[in-house]
């Protein structure tokens, strides 16, 4: 049977919650970044780019049987892995699924608090977007 | 002094961050307060509380004593010829807002000329940008060349007649190198053109004397070199600030107020309008005494020295980093403090291919504290073609072992996110 989208959020959780130390906390972050599939340089468009991230982070999708696939770039390697882990939970559900979510496995998983106040809001942006395109696509 | 002996007079500096000892490397950004100022502060706002210079009572007269013993600490400290010619402000910011609007007002019509420099802190920017557009008048500037130097020569090739004032930092707070302030006064001085400087940096790194340097102004942050937060001075000659309008009117900067029109109060009451950081400005007193005891005592500074070039060394020996600001000499003066053309121990660099958010967050964890992004400069961002930069910058309280543990930690970062 497949996962439900509370099944993959508290994957998630339990997965971040095996690093005691935030700094294992990023080098995971960093390597779901760099295990993001290539992003199209020509899909860095303004249309695409996030505002209110600090760093330039862009974000596309494509719906394919109903389902909404994302995919992501950024400058900065966490802010790349941030965005990783959300596509990692959030890609391949439909609109329906996403836009009930409470996306409170990010507040779970305490990362707002340890990002700087700029790159949290950033984080909050993502979310937006996320919700945006879902939205979208219904 | 024993660099230990220095760290015992700063509380913060015995904090644990993530379970791990603090390395604070922001000291460009603000410095830690060290306990005589918090002392001080305690003292003005526990025991005299009061409005300064208006009451009788006791409490005002030893608030006043303590705000104007300030003034006089701050004229010694910086050698100015007279008490009077001391402004206080909010901070440097304040102080160039001061002179772009109160100079503008008095001296600069249509079509006439302000430079600026290229690595100048947008706080030395925008306030001639506002005066300019205020004035109808066109602001210059020097540039900088690749490795941070400011292109002096060019400067006087730049003045004009219609020229009326230059405004140049004294030493950058992203290249860290000192600027030849006394050459660059003398060059606009043949020419008649008053210059500003901007010691938000070069106050804690220079031994500035105003007399010597010969500029017209010369403004800076308590909160760089000691003091509380929300202090500022600015020096100014006493023609140049006897010929200048007030830049805020209210209470204190006023001679007589009458509907038919109101007098203004002499120097410096003319440009302290409405109750001031009276608690704050206090807190000079002590911080400038240690600042100066700190800046003459040779053995920590040659310690001091010693930790910035090993800093310097690892920066232009590591392939992964560039630096900028490369200084042209590696010359120590001791007791004299750092002099032009020298680098003080601030280091703003990238690293190929690695975001200096991502750096700056890692070493954050790591215990270590740095500054990241532009660092409110950024058309020297654009002059360099980043969009931000990592800055580390060190006090006299910063040791050997911190050095050494950054380096570790940069690199332990750097391979992270390679």
């Amino acid at each position: 049977m497949e996962k439900s989208l509370k099944d993959i959020e508290n994957e998630v959780i339990d997965e971040f919650s095996m690093y005691d130390e935030w700094l294992d906390k990023y080098e995971y972050l960093i390597e779901l970044g760099k295990s993001l599939k290539d992003y199209p340089e020509s899909e860095k468009t303004d249309e695409k780019l996030i505002k209110g991230c600090q760093s330039r982070v862009w974000l596309d999708c494509k719906v394919e049987g109903g389902r909404i696939f994302f995919n992501a770039d950024s400058d900065a390697i966490i802010t790349k892995g941030i965005i990783s882990l959300l596509i990692k939970i959030y890609s391949g559900r439909t609109p329906e699924e996403i836009l009930s979510s409470d996306f409170s496995v990010v507040d779970k998983i305490g990362l707002k608090e340890n990002l700087s106040p700029t790159r949290a809001n950033g984080l909050v942006s993502m979310i937006g977007k996320i919700r945006e395109l879902a939205a979208q696509s219904l | 002094m024993d660099v230990s002996e220095v760290r015992q007079l700063f509380p913060a500096l015995g904090r644990r961050v993530y379970g791990k000892p603090l390395v604070y490397f922001d000291n460009a950004a603000t410095v830690q307060r060290p306990q005589q100022v918090m002392d001080e502060w305690l003292r003005m706002t526990s025991g005299c509380n009061a409005n300064i210079h208006r009451a009788v009572h006791i409490l005002a007269e030893e608030a006043t004593s303590a705000y104007e013993q300030a003034r006089d600490s701050v004229a010694k400290f910086i050698n100015a010829p007279d008490r009077s010619s001391i402004i206080f402000t909010s901070g440097v910011t304040a102080s160039i807002n001061l002179v772009a609007f109160s100079f503008g007002e008095a001296f600069v019509s249509e079509n006439d000329e302000v430079i600026v420099t290229e690595e100048e802190h947008h706080s030395n920017i925008v306030p001639w940008q506002m005066m300019c557009r205020r004035k109808k008048a066109v602001m210059k500037v020097l540039p900088v060349d690749e490795n941070g130097r400011l292109k002096v020569e060019l400067l006087e090739g730049m003045l004009t007649d219609r020229t009326r004032i230059v405004a140049v930092t004294h030493i950058s707070n992203v290249l860290g190198i000192v600027n030849p302030v006394k050459d660059i006064v003398s060059v606009c001085h043949r020419h008649n053109v008053p210059v500003l400087v901007d010691g938000a940096q070069g106050v804690v790194h220079c031994k500035v004397d105003v007399r010597d340097l010969g500029c017209d102004f010369y403004a800076f942050s308590g909160h760089k070199i000691y003091a509380a937060t929300g202090t500022g001075v600015l020096y100014g000659k006493k023609s140049l600030l006897d010929a200048m309008p007030p830049y805020m009117g209210g209470g204190e900067m006023v001679g007589t107020v009458k509907f038919s029109g109101t007098t203004y109060a002499p120097l410096p009451q003319k440009f302290e309008a409405g109750t001031q950081n009276i608690a704050g400005v206090a807190t000079l007193t002590p911080a400038l005494a240690l600042a100066e005891k700190l800046n003459s005592d040779s053995a920590l500074g040659e310690y001091s020295d010693s930790v910035r070039d090993f800093l310097l060394d690892y920066f232009m020996s590591d392939g992964r980093i560039r630096l900028y600001g490369i200084p042209e000499k590696e010359k120590t003066c001791l007791d004299c403090g750092a002099e032009s053309g020298e680098k003080i121990p601030l280091f703003s660099f990238s690293v190929k291919g690695v975001h200096h958010e991502d750096l700056a967050l890692l070493l954050d964890k790591m215990g270590v504290a740095v500054r990241s992004g532009q660092m409110c400069a950024e058309p020297l961002m654009d002059r360099y073609g980043v969009t931000g930069m990592l800055r580390a910058s060190l006090a006299p309280y910063n040791t050997m072992e911190e050095a050494e543990y950054f380096v570790k930690c940069l690199d332990k970062a750097i391979k992270m996110l390679g």
